[in-house]
C-alpha cells in the first residue's frame, strides 16, 4: 500500500476557552481558516492539488456547524476544487481527521491532504450540539451513562488513584508545558493567531501554570462529587462496577483538561506528490486503529486502542519511542501508564491539556504534530498518539520519523 | 342511546352533564362498558350541533375515578402486538377526540376549527385513567378537600399512564413536575395541582358542576394549549432545549437509581416524555400507547399486577376467610405484653379504630405501650400529619393495666410475651380464667410451634398464631397460623382484625419459621457465605441491590444483628442435637461476634461501620479476618446466588404446603422480606424463566455450591411435566 507522508504540522496556540480568553473574539471558521492558510503558505502549495481536507469539531452547531472544513477552504481561498470533510469522533476528531486523511492517500484515493481540527469552546460551548447518548432514556439506560466527570473519578476509584497521585501528575504536566514553552520546544508548528485587522492576538498557550504545585491544587474542590451524589450517576456507575463501594472523586479543574480555542492542520501526502511539489517528508504514519471500549468508565479506551494499533503495525511496546495520550484527566493517563507499564518519563514529554488546554475537535493534531516536532527535536523514530473518547472508544496512531 | 354507565343529559343552554357511575364498582373505573359508553357519549358531543359543550363528573360519592380495571387490563388478550396496541390507543383516541370535537390539529393550530368547551368537574380522587380523562378536558375544578387526591400511580403495578397522562401531565406542569408524578406514582392535591398549572380552579364540592358550565358557556369556542399556535412546554421541552437536555441526563440517572435496571416502565415513562415532547401531540399519543402496549404484554407487567393489585387486594379482603364463620365484631382487642412487639401491635389496632387493653407484669411496663404510640404520633404531629387533639383521643384508647380481670370484657387476645414457652403458657391460663368464652386467642410468635401453645389452652380451637414483624406499624405481611386444632372460627377471626388493621394476610403452616423465617436466614447465611469465601462485601451489597432488594443482605443482618444470628445458632444446635445440620456460618458468626466484637449497627458496628452523624460504610477491616478472594465471581454469579438462597427455600415451602399456593409465597416474599417486587414474587418469578430453567440452574448451583441449592424433587416433575406453577388465569 502507498505510504502516507507527514510533510508539515501546524497549530494556533492554544486560548483560554471564556469570554475573557484571547481567541473569544476570533471565529472558529477564522482559526480553522488560518492553519489552513500556514500549510498553503509555509509549503508554497498551489490549493489545487490539495484534494481533500478532513478536520474534526465536536460540537458541529452554529457558526461551527454545514460542514466547518468546506467553509474554512473558502474562507481560506483554497482552490475551489478542495473537498473538506467534517469529522466528529469526539475528542479524537483531530487525529481521526489524520488517519482519514491519510487513509486516502494510502488507498490511492487522493495525492494530497490535509487532517486537522478546530474548536472554539469559548463561541461554540460543548454540548451545544445535544445528542441522545445522554438524554434519551432509551440509550442512557441501556449504556448506563454517566458524564466524563464520573468516569474519571471511576478510574481512579477502580484502579487505587488518590487524589495525591493524579495531583501530583497534573504539576508535572504544567512543568513540563512551562519547560517546553521556555525551550521553544512548539516552535516549529505555532502558528499565532491574527485578528481581522491582521494583527496578532496570541502567540503562547495561555492556561500553562508554572507555578502550579501540590498546595494550590490541594485547596480545589472536587468537581463531580456533588454532580455524582445529587443527580444519580454514582449510583449508575457503581451499577455498572458492582465492586465499586463508592466513587472517590479525585478530579478538579486543575488535573483535567482545560477548556480551551484552537486549530491545527497536518499535511498529508504520497511519495510523488512530495517530489513534484518539493516537499520533504518528516514522518509517515505507520498505522491507525479505531476502538470501542465499555462506555461507562468510558475513558479508558486508549489502552485498548494502543494495543490494537501495535498488533496491527506488527510492533511491540518497545518499539514505540514516545507515547502522547491526550490528557482528558490526569486518571486516564496514570490509568494508561498503569496497564501498559509505561514510565512517566516516555508519555506526554512535553506537558498535555491539563497545562494546555483540550480544544476538542483539535486537540487530536495538535498532539500528533507535537509527536512529530518531538521526535525530531530528540532524535528518536516512533511516537504512538492516543487518545480517550466519549461515549467509550479509543483512536491510537503510529508516527515513524523519516530521515 | 342507553348507557350502562354514565348518564347524558342536555341542559337548556345545550351543556352536556356526563355523570360517571359505573355500576357493580365501589368506585368508578374505566371497564370496557365505560369505554364504550364515553367513546359513543365523546361522538354525540361531537356530532351534534345543539350540544354546545360538556361538564364530566362522577356520580359516585367515593371518588371521580380511581383508574383502569387491573383486573381487565391483567386479562387483556391479543394476537398481535398490532392489535394489543389498537386496544390500547382506544382510550387515547377518545380521550383525543372529546379535547379537539374531532377537528384536526392543524385546523385547531390555525385558528380554521375550534373544540367544543369540556369541563371536568371533580368531585373526588381522580387517579390513573381518571386524571387523564381530567387532563383531556379544557377546563378542571377539583373539589376543594386537601386530602383529594389527584395522581398517576401506574408505574407501581409496572405500567404507565396510558391515556394521555405522559403527554398532556408534562404539557401542562413542565417535564420535571409530571416525570415526578408519573415515576413515583405519588399523587398530589388540589392546592398544589393548582399551583402547578395541573388545574384551573378549587371549588367547594357543591359548586363543582354550576362553576364547570359558567365555564363552559362563557367559552364557546376552544382548544387546549397544545393545539393552539406557539405552544411551549413550561420549563422547557424537546431533543435541543438546554433545561430539558439537563434534566433529562439527571432524570435517566436518577430513575436507574431508583430501579436499579429493573423496572421498564420506569425508563418508558421518560421515554414518552422524552420522544412525546419533540413531536406533536397525536404522535406523541401513539408512542406513549406503544410503550404502554408493550409493559403491558410483558409477564413482568403482569407479574405485578397479579400480585402487587389482584391477589394483594384479594388477601387483604380475606379471601383465605372460611366463608361460614359469622363475621366477628372487634371492638377493643387484650394485647399481651407491652415490649416492642406488643406496643407495636397496640399502635397499629388503635390505628385500626379499635380499643386496646394492654396488659404487662406492672403499670411501668404497661405504659410502655403508650410511650411507644406518642413517640410515633409526636413525630406525625411535628410534620403536620396529624393534629395535637387527634394523637391525644388515639391515646386514651389505649388502657395499660397489670391486673387481668381488666381484660374481661375485649374481643380479641392477641399475646406478645417473651418467646418462652414457660411464660406463654401461664399468660394463656391466667387469660383464659377472665376472658368471654368464645374469645378467640392469638399468639404472636416467630419461633414457637402454635400446636405446642395451644396445648396451653382449654379452647385450642379458638386458639390461633399470628406472626408480626418488626416494627409492626411499618411492616406490611401478616403471617396468621393456624395450630392442628384451631377452628374456622379462629382463622375468620384473625383475617377479621387483619383486614381492620389492614397488613397483608397469609395463612401458612405451623412449622418451625413458619415461611418467611425459612426463606431469610438462608438467604442472610449465602452472603455470609460468600463474605467467608472473600468476596468483595461492596460486590455482595450491590448484587443484592441489582436485583432489587431493597437492602442488602449484610446491611439487614447489622439491622437484625449477628449476635442474635449466633444465638440462635446455639440455640437451633442445642435444640435440635443431632439432627442439627451445619450451616456453614457458625464460625463466621462465631467469629465475628465472639472474637471481633462485631455485633451489628447498635453496638460496635457488623459488617458495616457506622460513624456518629455519617453515611454508614463497609468495614474495611473484615478483610484481615477473612482476606479478599484474588478472583472475585462475577455479579451476575453473585446475583444468582442470592436469588437462589431465596428461591429454593421458597420453593420447598411451596411444595410442603407450608405457604398454600403460589399467590401466598409471592405476597409472603414481596411484603415479607422485600424480595424483589418486581419479580411478582418468587413463583411468578420461577413461572416466568420456567420451571425448566428453574431446576436446571439450581442443579448447577447445587453442584457447585452445596446441597443447599437443591430444588424440590415436585417441581423437578412439573418442570418435566412442562407445567407451571401458577394455573393459567390466576
Amino acid at each position: 500500500m502507498t505510504d502516507a507522508f507527514i510533510y508539515d504540522a501546524v497549530r494556533t496556540p492554544r486560548g483560554k476557552g471564556k469570554a475573557d480568553g484571547s481567541l473569544h473574539e476570533i471565529t472558529p471558521v477564522s482559526l480553522a481558516t488560518q492553519v489552513l492558510e500556514a500549510v498553503r503558505d509555509r509549503n508554497e502549495i498551489d490549493t489545487a492539488e490539495i484534494d481533500d481536507v478532513a478536520f474534526g469539531c465536536v460540537s458541529p452547531v452554529g457558526e461551527q456547524g454545514a460542514v466547518i472544513t468546506r467553509s474554512a477552504i473558502l474562507n481560506a481561498g483554497f482552490s475551489d476544487t478542495t473537498a473538506g470533510i467534517h469529522v466528529n469522533r469526539f475528542c479524537a476528531s483531530g487525529l481521526e481527521s489524520i488517519n482519514i486523511a491519510a487513509s486516502k492517500v494510502k488507498a490511492g484515493e487522493a495525492d494530497l491532504t490535509i487532517g486537522g481540527g478546530v474548536e472554539s469552546m469559548s463561541r461554540v460551548p460543548m454540548g451545544s450540539d445535544g445528542g441522545a447518548m445522554a438524554t434519551d432514556p432509551a440509550v442512557a439506560f441501556k449504556s448506563y451513562f454517566v458524564p466524563q466527570g464520573i468516569s474519571a473519578d471511576l478510574i481512579a476509584t477502580k484502579y487505587g488513584l488518590s487524589r495525591d497521585d493524579v495531583d501530583a501528575y497534573a504539576v508535572e504536566s504544567q512543568k513540563r508545558a512551562a519547560k517546553s514553552w521556555e525551550e521553544n520546544r512548539f516552535e516549529k508548528s505555532i502558528v499565532p493567531v491574527k485578528d481581522v485587522m491582521g494583527e496578532p492576538v496570541l502567540a503562547h498557550d495561555e492556561t500553562v501554570r508554572a507555578n502550579t504545585d501540590m498546595q494550590t491544587l490541594g485547596a480545589l474542590n472536587p468537581s463531580f462529587a456533588m454532580m455524582g451524589e445529587q443527580f444519580g450517576f454514582n449510583a449508575v456507575a457503581i451499577q455498572k462496577y458492582p465492586e465499586v463501594e463508592k466513587i472517590n472523586h479525585v478530579h478538579h479543574a486543575g488535573n483535567s483538561s482545560g477548556i480551551v480555542d484552537g486549530a491545527a492542520a497536518v499535511l498529508i501526502g504520497n511519495e510523488e506528490i512530495g517530489k513534484k511539489l518539493g516537499l520533504k517528508p518528516r514522518a509517515r504514519i505507520r498505522a491507525a486503529a479505531s476502538i470501542g471500549s465499555e462506555p461507562t468508565i468510558m475513558l479508558t479506551g486508549p489502552e485498548f486502542a494502543a494495543k490494537k494499533v501495535l498488533a496491527r503495525a506488527g510492533m511491540d511496546k518497545k518499539d514505540i519511542d514516545l507515547w502522547e495520550l491526550n490528557e482528558a484527566f490526569a486518571s486516564v493517563v496514570l490509568r494508561f501508564m498503569q496497564a501498559l507499564d509505561i514510565d512517566h518519563n516516555e508519555i506526554n514529554v512535553n506537558g498535555g491539556a491539563i497545562a494546555m488546554g483540550h480544544p476538542l475537535g483539535a486537540t487530536g493534531a495538535m498532539i500528533f504534530g507535537t509527536m512529530v516536532d518531538e521526535l525530531e527535536r530528540s532524535n528518536k523514530e516512533t511516537a504512538l498518539v492516543t487518545l480517550c473518547i466519549g461515549g467509550g472508544m479509543g483512536t491510537a496512531t503510529i508516527i515513524e520519523r523519516v530521515n | 342511546m342507553t348507557y350502562k354507565t354514565i348518564s347524558f343529559d342536555v341542559d337548556s343552554d345545550g351543556i352536556a352533564l356526563i355523570s360517571i357511575d359505573v355500576p357493580g364498582e365501589t368506585m368508578n373505573v374505566w371497564n370496557a362498558d365505560l369505554i364504550e359508553d364515553f367513546t359513543a357519549a365523546v361522538d354525540r358531543i361531537a356530532e351534534d350541533d345543539d350540544i354546545k359543550g360538556a361538564v364530566i363528573t362522577s356520580g359516585k360519592t367515593t371518588g371521580f375515578m380511581a383508574g383502569a380495571d387491573l383486573n381487565m387490563l391483567g386479562g387483556v388478550e391479543a394476537s398481535s402486538m398490532t392489535e394489543a396496541f389498537e386496544q390500547a390507543f382506544r382510550l387515547n383516541a377518545t380521550l383525543r377526540k372529546l379535547e379537539t370535537s374531532g377537528k384536526s390539529a392543524k385546523d385547531l393550530k390555525k385558528g380554521m376549527a375550534h373544540a367544543k368547551p369540556i369541563a371536568a368537574a371533580v368531585n373526588g380522587l381522580a387517579l390513573g385513567g381518571g386524571l387523564e380523562l381530567v387532563l383531556a378536558c379544557h377546563y378542571r375544578i377539583v373539589a376543594d378537600h386537601p386530602k383529594l387526591q389527584l395522581g398517576v400511580p401506574e408505574s407501581q403495578v409496572g405500567l404507565l399512564p396510558g391515556g394521555g397522562g405522559t403527554q398532556r401531565l408534562p404539557r401542562l406542569i413542565g417535564l420535571q413536575n409530571a416525570a415526578m408524578m408519573a415515576t413515583s406514582g405519588k399523587p398530589t392535591d388540589p392546592a398544589t395541582a393548582k399551583n402547578q398549572g395541573m388545574i384551573q380552579e378549587v371549588a367547594p364540592a357543591e359548586e363543582l358542576v354550576a362553576k364547570a358550565k359558567e365555564w363552559v358557556k362563557a367559552n364557546p369556542k376552544t382548544a387546549q394549549p397544545w393545539d393552539k399556535q406557539g405552544f411551549k412546554f413550561p420549563g422547557g421541552g424537546g431533543a435541543m432545549d438546554p433545561r430539558s437536555v439537563q434534566f433529562f441526563m439527571a432524570a435517566n440517572a436518577m430513575a436507574q437509581k431508583q430501579t436499579n435496571h429493573n423496572y421498564p416502565a420506569i425508563q418508558y415513562i421518560l421515554s414518552c416524555m422524552y420522544e412525546g415532547s419533540i413531536v406533536p401531540i397525536d404522535t406523541a399519543l401513539r408512542i406513549e400507547s406503544k410503550y404502554f402496549t408493550k409493559l403491558l404484554s410483558s409477564d413482568q407487567t403482569r407479574n405485578m399486577i397479579r400480585t402487587l393489585f389482584v391477589n394483594k387486594q384479594a388477601a387483604e379482603k380475606g379471601a383465605a376467610r372460611p366463608k361460614d364463620a359469622p363475621p366477628s365484631d372487634i371492638k377493643t382487642v387484650g394485647v399481651l405484653g407491652a415490649g416492642l412487639m406488643g406496643s407495636g401491635i397496640t399502635h397499629v389496632t388503635v390505628k385500626g379504630g379499635m380499643n386496646v387493653v394492654v396488659l404487662d407484669r406492672d403499670m411501668e411496663a404497661a405504659e410502655n405501650a403508650i410511650a411507644y404510640s406518642k413517640k410515633i404520633l409526636d413525630k406525625n404531629v411535628s410534620r403536620g400529619k396529624t393534629t395535637k387533639e387527634k394523637a391525644e383521643e388515639f391515646l386514651s384508647k389505649i388502657k395499660p393495666t397489670a391486673d387481668y380481670n381488666d381484660l374481661k370484657d375485649v374481643d380479641l387476645i392477641i399475646e406478645a410475651v417473651f418467646e418462652d414457652p414457660d411464660v406463654k403458657a401461664d399468660v394463656i391460663r391466667k387469660t383464659e380464667a377472665v376472658i368471654g368464652e368464645d374469645v378467640i386467642f392469638a399468639s404472636n410468635t416467630s419461633t414457637l410451634p402454635i400446636t405446642g401453645l395451644a396445648k396451653h389452652s382449654s379452647r385450642p380451637e379458638q386458639f390461633i398464631g399470628m406472626h408480626f414483624f418488626s416494627p409492626v406499624e411499618r411492616m406490611p405481611l401478616l403471617e396468621i397460623i393456624p395450630g392442628e386444632q384451631s377452628g374456622d372460627r379462629a382463622l375468620a377471626a384473625a383475617l377479621d382484625y387483619n383486614r381492620k388493621i389492614r397488613k397483608t394476610p397469609i395463612v401458612v403452616k405451623d412449622v418451625r419459621g413458619f415461611y418467611t423465617n425459612r426463606v431469610v436466614p438462608p438467604y442472610l447465611n449465602e452472603a455470609m457465605l460468600l463474605v467467608k469465601e472473600g468476596v468483595k462485601p461492596a460486590l455482595i451489597e450491590n448484587a443484592a441491590a441489582s436485583l432489587g432488594m431493597p437492602v442488602g443482605p449484610l446491611a439487614l443482618t447489622d439491622e437484625t444483628s449477628l449476635s442474635l444470628g449466633w444465638m440462635l445458632v446455639q440455640s437451633t444446635k442445642k435444640e435440635l442435637g443431632a439432627d442439627y445440620k451445619p450451616t456453614g456460618v457458625e464460625d463466621f458468626l462465631e467469629t465475628m461476634v465472639e472474637k471481633l466484637g462485631r455485633h451489628g449497627r447498635k453496638s460496635g458496628g457488623g459488617f458495616y461501620e457506622y460513624p456518629e452523624g455519617g453515611k454508614k460504610y463497609l468495614w474495611p477491616g473484615i478483610s484481615e479476618y477473612f482476606p479478599l478472594a484474588e478472583d472475585q465471581p462475577s455479579a451476575e454469579e453473585v446475583k444468582d446466588r442470592l436469588l437462589y438462597a431465596q428461591l429454593i427455600p421458597a420453593s420447598h415451602c411451596l411444595a410442603d404446603g407450608i405457604v398454600p399456593d403460589p399467590k401466598s409465597a409471592d405476597l409472603g416474599a414481596i411484603f415479607g422480606w422485600g424480595f424483589a417486587p418486581w419479580t411478582g414474587g418468587p413463583a411468578s418469578y420461577i413461572d416466568t424463566i420456567g420451571l425448566e430453567e428453574f431446576v436446571s440452574k439450581a442443579d448447577s448451583l447445587a453442584q457447585r455450591y452445596g446441597e443447599r441449592f437443591h430444588p424440590p424433587a415436585s417441581f423437578r416433575d412439573k418442570a418435566k411435566a412442562g407445567d407451571k406453577l401458577y394455573a393459567k388465569a390466576a
